[in-house]
């Protein structure tokens, strides 16, 4: 067993888990917050994806040990009250989903992107959702509520 | 996954001494490969230990003709890097078209040199550019360094602890990647220092290995023109549902012109 401290979504919490957790079975779990999706769980699908220290990773490839102290978003800490992140409501607004199953995911791998990337090209858009995949495969309104969200993000 | 013991490690000796008193122990850097292997059962180390933190492990530098990149240094920091961009760019572009975004923040130099996957990026970079790889106990060149699928010259309980490429006048790499994982269904990775030339050629054969008659063509005339008549043995490549040999043969050829033509830009 091992005591994992971190944070998630700004608040601060402790667990006891034990050492072969996966950080997306601590999030799911221990702390109860199942927006985080596994779908694959061998690394492919990228619907567990959040951003560990601002950055993003797919938590089932992660273990809790290893985000020992570490900072953790996840796609309910986006919204602030009522008012959606960006990358939320640009997803909202442009239909970028049908089942939702891979939406979380997609939108941290899309506001982790778009740090490094504010203006991504068509091309640099792809590149950047390589690591996410929508079973219903409506890649056409994702990568509109990428450009939608980045324009509204660089205002 | 079954269960194990896992410790964070903060120095190279630790690390060395934990791998040492516990047979069945792994180092874990990334997680990006071992992870994933752990949960199919293909491996169930005792314990796992966490070199990720490890201040000895990172850190990139230029000195003397040399880059040096620590073997905790993650793909997404070589890709971005201005030194690396600078010394050595077809490496930072190599780095950057591994896996996907997230992969590339987790993974690391070290840890897939050490797993040597057979269609992995890295082990052509570090074949043609003449890298050696710096251990815990000694110095290893490339040539000497990669043994075949998933094998290398790392002896138990050994350590990679950096990676220093020689700068080249000229690098440049090309893949075609699976279009599923992006994992080299062949990659050419050229190089030229002074009259030579390094082709390495990933992801066709069990193992990356130097195209040698390109080498020679190529030292002759830089062009890509030069490897036209050649062809990649096929004897030996992989054959799997996604390619035939032959195929495969053709793949490693075509990525060696591209990466040729791209010399010159
Ligand atoms: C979806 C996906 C796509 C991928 N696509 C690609 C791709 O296109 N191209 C590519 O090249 N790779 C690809 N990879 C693999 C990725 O690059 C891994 O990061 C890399 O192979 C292993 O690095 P790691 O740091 O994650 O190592 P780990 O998984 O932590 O370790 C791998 C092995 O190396 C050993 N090890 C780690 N560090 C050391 C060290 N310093 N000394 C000695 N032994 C060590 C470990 O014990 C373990 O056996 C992909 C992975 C995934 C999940």
């Amino acid at each position: 067993m091992a005591k994992v401290e971190l944070k998630i979504n700004g608040k601060q919490h402790s667990f006891d888990v034990e050492d072969r957790t996966l950080l997306v079975n601590l999030i799911r779990d221990h702390a109860q917050l199942t927006g985080t999706h596994v779908g694959c769980d061998t690394s492919q699908c990228g619907a567990c994806t959040i951003h560990m220290n601002g950055v993003a990773v797919k938590s089932c490839t992660v273990l809790a040990g290893q985000a020992n102290g570490a900072d953790i978003t996840t796609i309910e800490g986006m919204a602030k009250g009522d008012k959606l992140h960006p990358v939320q409501q640009a997803f909202t607004e442009c239909h970028a989903l049908q089942c939702g199953f891979c939406t979380p995911g997609m939108i941290m791998a899309v506001s982790g992107f778009l740090k490094d990337n504010p203006k991504p090209t068509d091309e640099e858009i792809y590149r950047g959702l390589e690591g996410n995949l929508c079973r219903c495969t409506g890649y056409i309104n994702i990568v509109k509520a990428v450009k939608q969200a980045a324009k509204a993000m660089s205002k | 996954m079954h269960s194990f013991s896992y410790v964070k490690a903060t120095s190279v000796k630790q690390a060395v001494d934990l791998l040492a008193a516990n047979a069945e122990a792994k180092l874990l850097s990334g997680g990006m490969t071992l992870i994933p292997t752990m949960k199919a059962r293909l491996a169930q180390p005792s314990h796992l230990i966490d070199i990720a933190g490890i201040a000895e492990l990172s850190g990139i530098e230029v000195k003397d003709g040399k880059l040096t990149i620590g073997a905790a240094t993650k793909h997404v920091e070589v890709s971005r890097s201005a030194v690396v961009k600078k010394a050595i760019p077809a490496l930072a572009y190599l780095a950057g078209h591994i896996g996907d975004p997230q992969v590339r923040n987790r993974g690391t130099i070290g840890g897939s040199l050490a797993n040597n996957d057979p269609a992995a990026d890295y082990p052509s970079a570090a074949l043609s550019l003449g890298a050696t790889i710096v251990t815990n106990k000694r110095e290893i060149a490339a040539d000497d360094y990669f043994q075949g699928m998933f094998a290398t010259a790392l002896d138990a309980g050994e350590m990679i602890v950096k990676i220093v490429f020689p700068v080249p006048a000229k690098a440049a790499y090309e893949k075609f990647p699976h279009p599923a994982s992006g994992y080299a269904m062949a990659g050419a990775f050229v190089s030229q220092h002074g009259k030579t030339v390094r082709v390495a050629i990933t992801g066709a054969g069990p193992g990356v290995f130097r195209w040698t008659e390109a080498e020679a063509a190529l030292g002759k005339k830089l062009a890509a023109a030069s490897v036209e008549s050649l062809n990649v043995d096929a004897s030996n490549l992989n054959e799997d549902m996604h390619g035939t040999k032959e195929y495969r043969a053709n793949l490693a050829k075509v990525m060696t012109k591209r990466a040729v033509a791209k010399l010159g830009k």
